[in-house]
């Protein structure tokens, strides 16, 4: 099987490379997303801490909990 | 033994004790979903043979079936934590019952999608109004409702227990989409791998296919561990464990 024979999947090219694509951004996009939130959530506890607010401050800032 | 598991039980859910087991299991989870991975594909895509009736399209297989399967198995893991919420309000089933739904409805989109561009070359249509395609339909609104709900109540205690009502009653679609192509006529396929019978797909096409679906399972428990690591550092903002975390 050659290369070119391979990406065109008899001819199939468009219906399964669109799939695969698709599964790839959507795997990459929850493996990401909340990667990046975890390190965000991290920085900004790090920034409240560092600026001198006690728990109990951070508990009145925000009441929703 | 029951002693021991119970107390097991207890500190597993305890959020510090859960945080930093995810963050240790993570990057092995990572390794072994790249092994699987590649395993996966080089099987589906260069080792299986072509179909003798689809042709090389039935490689979407690869990808369709695993995220069908996942789609259900993430929403029975959702109304199992809903249960664990009603029963003993335990913290660590609300954060999981929440970080599930937005992975479970990916996985569903992605079987919709995927089923509809195979449907394409070989059924001649994007979507029909069949009860297989139906019933994934209204399980990926169930899990949009799900969390759409949940982002709607604010007190998010209140907003876990209206969630896990919602994702047990939904749990009636689950059989339903399963036996869809026994009960009613469908363009759907019966199924192959997942009956009493002997699957009926050739084994050169049947490991590929469970290594996918494998590697698709740890793939959906490292995406849960980073949500519930981050939902978690979030709730429990105000507390001493996240605070010595944070400081270290």
């Amino acid at each position: 099987m050659s290369m070119s024979e391979f990406f065109n999947m008899g001819g199939y090219a468009v219906f399964v490379w669109t799939s695969y694509g698709l599964a790839f951004v959507v795997l990459l996009l929850n493996w990401f997303l909340p990667y990046q939130e975890h390190k965000q959530n991290l920085k900004k506890l790090n920034r409240q801490f560092k600026s001198g607010q006690s728990r109990q401050e951070t508990r009145n800032n925000d009441s929703r909990t | 033994m029951f002693k021991w598991f119970v107390k097991w039980f207890h500190r597993f859910g305890s959020p510090p004790y859960f945080y930093r087991l995810a963050g240790l299991w993570l990057p092995w989870l990572t390794g072994l979903f790249t092994i699987l991975l590649i395993g996966g594909l080089y099987g589906g895509l260069v080792l299986a043979p072509t179909d003798y009736q689809q042709g090389e399209s039935y490689r979407i297989i690869f990808v369709h079936v695993p995220a069908a399967w996942m789609s259900m198995f993430i929403y029975m893991v959702m109304a199992t934590c809903g249960i664990v919420v009603l029963v003993w309000r335990m913290k660590l089933a609300e954060v999981v019952l929440s970080c599930a739904a937005p992975i479970g409805a990916s996985f569903t989109f992605l079987a919709l999608i995927t089923g509809s561009l195979w449907g394409k070359p070989m059924w001649g249509t994007y979507w029909v109004w069949d009860a297989r395609l139906t019933s994934e339909l209204i399980l990926l609104f169930l899990y949009l409702g799900v969390i759409g709900l949940y982002g709607a109540i604010d007190d998010k205690r209140v907003a876990a227990r209206a969630v896990a009502i919602l994702a047990i009653v939904g749990m009636v679609n689950i059989p339903i989409i399963h036996y869809s192509v026994e009960w009613w006529n469908s363009l759907h396929q019966g199924a192959t791998v997942t009956k009493f019978d002997k699957p009926s797909i050739a084994w050169s096409m049947l490991w590929p296919l469970l290594v996918m679906a494998l590697a698709f399972k740890v793939y959906f428990v490292i995406s849960l561990f980073q949500r519930v690591r981050a939902e978690l550092l979030h709730r429990e903002r105000n507390t001493r464990w996240v605070e010595e975390l944070v400081k270290s």
